[in-house]
């Protein structure tokens, strides 16, 4: 097989074969070596020239890396090579761009939160007492958060399955295309949107007072497109051959979906519905128009302003003193690690469930 | 799938009485199957068009009231004698954000994931992709909490640099402000999106036909040529697809720009300097203190977000759509 | 096979886990703070407690800090009632009260004649009233490295809030502080994004005294030209103090827990005047009353120049029906309102920055309060 290669590309010097084969490399550890060189140069100019921003620093580093690496690379390993090299680097540095931002996000959150999350924190709500003031705790808006997504959940997410499977195993014709549609318009809604409609109908014309009933009705509307849609993507994932093979045993068609289809897919579909969940939890605007927001633990959903994790970290955010600046990192820390939980266990029953395909 | 027609012969097992079966489905647990998922995307429309007739309603009001062109006035104030208000400025710093979004997410979004799929060491890049999804469920409330109280204080010494080396451009001049303009807003869109875009390229980079890759391969291409001749040809469509996705999450996000965006009506040729709105933003910042006319008024304003960002999604779905047809998904 | 089945029920047992630890945890909440840090000494004040159940209420977020701790005081005293005060702005406050949502709105500026027609509808035998409970100076903090003390006029802030200004060692600015080392900095003026009652006083207090410097019309939403913006009252002032040679407006409350310098106003008394309690209320007692009846609406003197008044001042309303107000939630309403009035009511603001209201003013409140019906 290998005595095939008829140089497939005209290469700058076209070297007889053998020599090419062992032709000049940079050593295995020299992209480190250049990187900490880099590093140094970087900081050094940055300390001559004064810069005080350490973005700067970094900037210059690896302007200065990708820069040596491939002077460096052409002239000891020839230009495809130090383009290789290049396209390296410069994927690297996508990288550490990238993590940087989001380890300094992550570590934030956990730094400034970690200050006041302790058992009382979790286990107390605020009370009367005023936001200015140190203390206080989040429970009522765990309570509030735990069943304001539970409801929207039991809310979309059946209508949201059965929809997809009518798109997938039944929708033909117009109104399937209609459907298809709205779910697209449904995932541009703006949240505040979802919940002004909701707003007007339950509460101003239905004369209903706020409650977390009232929220989750407005979450539902926002989860519903991504429950449709992601369960879409994994109904068609299921081979047509699994189906096939069913309907011609003379399942009918309801107990091929139920037994066969769904089974096969359902890893996908939990983690679609998590996944729609998490990002409902972190709605603040439906929240604060149509749960009120409240100081204190309220355990009925149907009846009277409850709080939310995410309208907390605002309003609290929003008092601007130090006490309610620690609050608002402790339940932001909460929120994350909520829905990061969420998130796993979404994960990894897809991981379990995954139906097997090739790869 | 041309399953709808069921099999003219029940097998012995079949529960139903044999004699009831005739060519269509009539069995009582298909038919109530199929209402039940019928009626769910007919309550699912319903709502929809509620939601859809409702916005429309009053938006209509909030036109006909102002006294303004609603597309091209550079002002917003619904609450005066004379009521005025257009989206020039919300449009402008909408499409403006979104763009800088995505000009800087994009390509390193392709970068990372690359990384994890054809640089990163085996033992790194199943976690890495991981914790990339995980940051895609992160609540934007607390990317603008991050962007307000860290981003921004560190951005001004950024900016000033950029200032003078690129000051004379104009697009780069920054008069020493707090670093709260819509080049902030992009970055902290940038870095929101990211995770997403990411995690779809990512996935579709890893559908690339082994046989391409290792054909190149012994072609005795290096890994960019690899990279360059087989994955990115098969993942373009994908990739386009992923930063439509980004692309409609950065033009509705509003908690994170509000928190760090300071807003104004004019339009200033610098994007370092503070000043612009989005829509989203615009909406959350003005809505507490708006009456009934001027909360039509940014409903109105909404009801384009909207149209925006189902022309976006509208898009990504016709390339998704040609792309299975493309590669032959699900034949 | 096997692998994958323990690795099943591991993650299983972790979802359960978590999911009973939440329940668990919210099943055990307390609402009793009253123990843990921050709580308050609150002295059993004379309350006289009525109705029962939970008072909804909405509206400036200007007043948040004093409403918190009036309904800690009055929820320490009268256990029946829960009081459940939203800070989601004056606009939005006001209608969801004429929508019939809440049982009083808190309003940085008292109802507008179609307002009134409104409250027409909801009171039925009434209207809606303004009854003005608490006051605060607005203060003008700055952030200039070197000055600890500032003075300026009304003439020189309009000209730095329309940019006409520019510079923090500007002639105008040299000439009221002559001793000062001003720097050659560049001024960042912050005004507010969202509207706000602080903003329509600060122009209210500029179209007043310095009429031939700002021309815009006093408006909640923010009418000067450039500048920058930034939203809510902790949104600016923590832009004062991250941001060198910035200048912006909010209530003195946010000054003093962010630690920002405030500007002394010269307002034509012998001695520039600070912005602090004490001078607030001397400005709200040159007040006039301009609400008949039961409406108490106030209308400030911006431009005054008596001594030691500081006339940048909020007066925050609290507004109700004056007949026709819900049932159910008369009573406790009322004795809310009562508490608030009370002169311990009025005591326990002096320490958050709040101005308490002249003893006259709060003496006919009080009346009013105890018609309500």
């Amino acid at each position: 097989m290998s005595n095939v290669v008829t140089e497939p590309r005209p290469v700058a010097d076209s070297a007889p074969l053998p020599v090419s084969l062992k032709q000049a490399r940079l050593p295995r550890w020299s992209p480190p070596v250049f990187a900490l060189v880099a590093l140094a140069a970087g900081a050094g100019i940055g300390l001559v020239a004064g810069l005080d921003s350490k973005i700067q620093w970094g900037l210059i580093a690896a302007l200065l890396f990708i820069i040596g690496t491939f002077t460096i690379a052409t002239k000891v390993e020839g230009a495809r090579q130090a383009r290789d090299r290049l396209a390296t680097s410069l994927v690297w540095m996508a990288f550490l761009l990238a993590v940087l931002p989001l380890a300094s996000l992550l570590w934030e959150t956990v730094d400034r939160g970690r200050k006041v999350l302790d058992g009382y924190f979790l286990t107390h709500s605020m009370g009367t007492l005023p936001d200015a003031m140190v203390g206080g705790g989040i429970n009522h808006a765990i309570t509030g958060t735990l069943q304001q997504v539970g409801l929207a959940t039991l809310i979309a997410a059946p209508i949201g399955l059965l929809t997809a499977i009518y798109l997938v195993e039944y929708g033909r014709g117009k109104l399937a295309k209609a459907v298809t549609f709205f779910v697209d318009v449904m995932t541009g809604i703006p949240s505040i949107v979802a919940g002004l409609f909701v707003l007007s109908v339950w509460i101003l014309i239905l004369g209903f007072g706020p409650s977390g009933f009232a929220g989750a009705m407005a979450l539902a509307i926002l989860m519903m497109p991504v429950v449709v849609r992601s369960t879409e993507e994994m109904l068609k994932l299921v081979p047509n051959e699994l189906r096939e093979a069913s309907l011609a045993l003379g399942v009918p068609k309801w107990r091929t979906i139920l037994k066969v289809v769904l089974p096969t897919s359902i890893g996908g579909i939990t983690t679609g519905v998590m996944l729609a969940i998490a990002r409902i939890t972190g709605e603040t605007a439906p929240v604060l128009l149509l749960v009120w927001g409240a100081k204190t633990i309220n355990n009925n959903p149907f009846e009277g302003a409850q709080q939310s994790l995410p309208l907390y970290v605002y309003q609290q955010w929003q008092q601007g003193s130090e006490a309610s600046y620690d609050r608002a990192w402790a339940a932001a820390l909460v929120l994350i690690a909520f829905v990061m939980i969420l998130n796993l266990v979404a994960r990894g029953i897809a991981r379990w469930k995954a139906p097997k395909t090739g790869r | 799938m041309d399953t709808s027609a069921i099999p003219q012969n029940p097998p012995p097992t079949a529960p139903a009485a044999p004699s009831e079966v005739s060519g269509k489905a009539v069995r009582p647990g298909d038919r109530i199957f199929l209402g039940l998922s019928r009626g769910s995307g007919i309550a699912l429309l319903v709502i929809m068009a509620a939601i859809a007739a409702f916005l429309t309603y009053r938006s209509v009001l909030a036109i006909q009231g102002d006294k303004a062109n609603f597309f091209t006035t550079f002002e917003w104030d619904p609450s005066g004698a004379e009521p005025k208000f257009g989206i020039a400025v919300l449009a402008f710093g909408t499409v403006v954000s979104s763009i800088i979004a995505m000009i800087i997410a994009v390509p390193v979004a392709v970068g990372i994931a690359l990384f994890i799929s054809h640089y990163a060491p085996r033992k790194l890049a199943a976690p890495l992709g991981y914790v990339i999804d995980l940051l895609a469920a992160v609540p934007s409330i607390i990317y603008g909490l991050w962007g307000a109280l860290f981003l921004v204080p560190h951005l001004s010494g950024l900016y000033a640099w950029l200032d003078s080396y690129l000051g004379w451009t104009g697009i780069f001049s920054y008069s020493q402000g707090a670093a709260r303009s819509l080049f902030t807003v992009g970055i902290l869109l940038a870095i929101m999106i990211l995770p997403i875009v990411t995690s779809v390229s990512r996935e579709v980079f890893l559908q690339v036909p082994k046989m391409h890759e290792e054909a190149a391969l012994a072609l005795g291409a290096t890994r960019w040529e690899v990279i360059r001749m087989s994955v990115l040809p098969f993942g373009r469509s994908g990739i386009i697809s992923a930063s439509m996705l980004g692309l409609g999450r950065a033009l509705g996000e509003t908690m994170a720009v509000a928190t760090v965006l300071s807003p104004s009506f004019l339009i200033g040729l610098s994007l370092l300097d503070p000043g612009g709105g989005t829509f989203a933003q615009n909406i959350a910042s003005k809505f507490s203190e708006a009456d009934t006319f001027g909360q039509d008024a940014l409903i109105a304003s909404g009801l384009v977000l909207f149209v925006i960002t189902l022309l976006v999604n509208g898009a990504a779905r016709l390339i998704i759509a040609r792309r299975k047809e493309y590669s032959g998904a699900n034949a | 096979m096997k692998l994958q089945r323990k690795t099943r029920v591991r993650a299983l047992a972790v979802g359960a886990l978590a999911v009973s630890g939440a329940l668990a945890l919210s099943a055990c909440g307390s609402d009793d703070t009253t123990g843990g840090p921050g709580a308050s000494s609150a002295k059993a004040a004379n309350i006289k407690c009525d109705g029962k159940g939970k008072l909804l209420a909405s509206g400036s977020s200007a007043q948040k800090n004093a409403m918190d701790v009036w309904v800690q005081n009055y929820s320490g005293a009268c256990k029946d009632t829960e009081i459940n005060y939203q800070p989601t702005g004056s606009g939005a406050g006001v209608t969801t009260f004429l929508q019939g949502q809440t049982a009083f709105a808190g309003s940085d500026s008292a109802l507008e004649p179609g307002e009134v027609e409104k409250s027409k509808q909801l009171c039925k035998t009434g209207q809606g009233i303004n009854l003005p409970m608490v006051g605060g100076p607005v203060a003008i903090g700055y952030n200039v490295p070197g000055v600890e003390d500032l003075v300026l006029d009304a003439e020189t802030l309009a000209k730095i809030f329309d940019s006409k200004i520019t510079k923090w060692n500007d002639p105008a600015i040299k000439k009221l502080n002559p001793s000062a080392k001003l720097p050659d900095l560049k001024i960042q003026a912050f005004h507010r994004s969202d509207e706000s009652g602080t903003t329509k006083n600060l122009t209210e207090y500029f179209k007043a005294a310095a009429p031939k410097d700002w021309k815009h019309e006093p408006d909640k939403a923010w009418a000067g030209k450039g500048g920058q913006a930034a939203s809510g009252s902790s949104g600016v002032s923590s832009q004062v103090k991250q941001t060198a040679g910035a200048i912006s407006y909010f209530e003195l409350s946010y000054a003093e827990s962010s630690q920002v310098n405030t500007v002394k106003l010269d307002t034509g008394a012998k001695e520039p005047v600070e912005a602090n309690v004490d001078n607030a209320s001397k400005a709200i007692a040159e007040a006039k009353r301009v609400g008949k009846g039961n409406d108490h609406a106030m209308e400030l003197a911006y431009d005054t120049k008596a001594e030691g008044a500081y006339p940048i001042t909020l007066v925050t309303y609290e507004i109700a029906c004056d007949k026709g107000n819900k049932k159910e939630t008369l009573p406790a309403t009322k004795s809310f309102l009562t508490y608030m009035a009370s002169e311990d009511g009025q005591a326990a603001l002096k320490e958050l920055g709040y101005a308490p209201l002249p003893t006259e003013i709060a003496e006919q409140v009080r009346k009013t309060v105890s018609t309500l019906s």
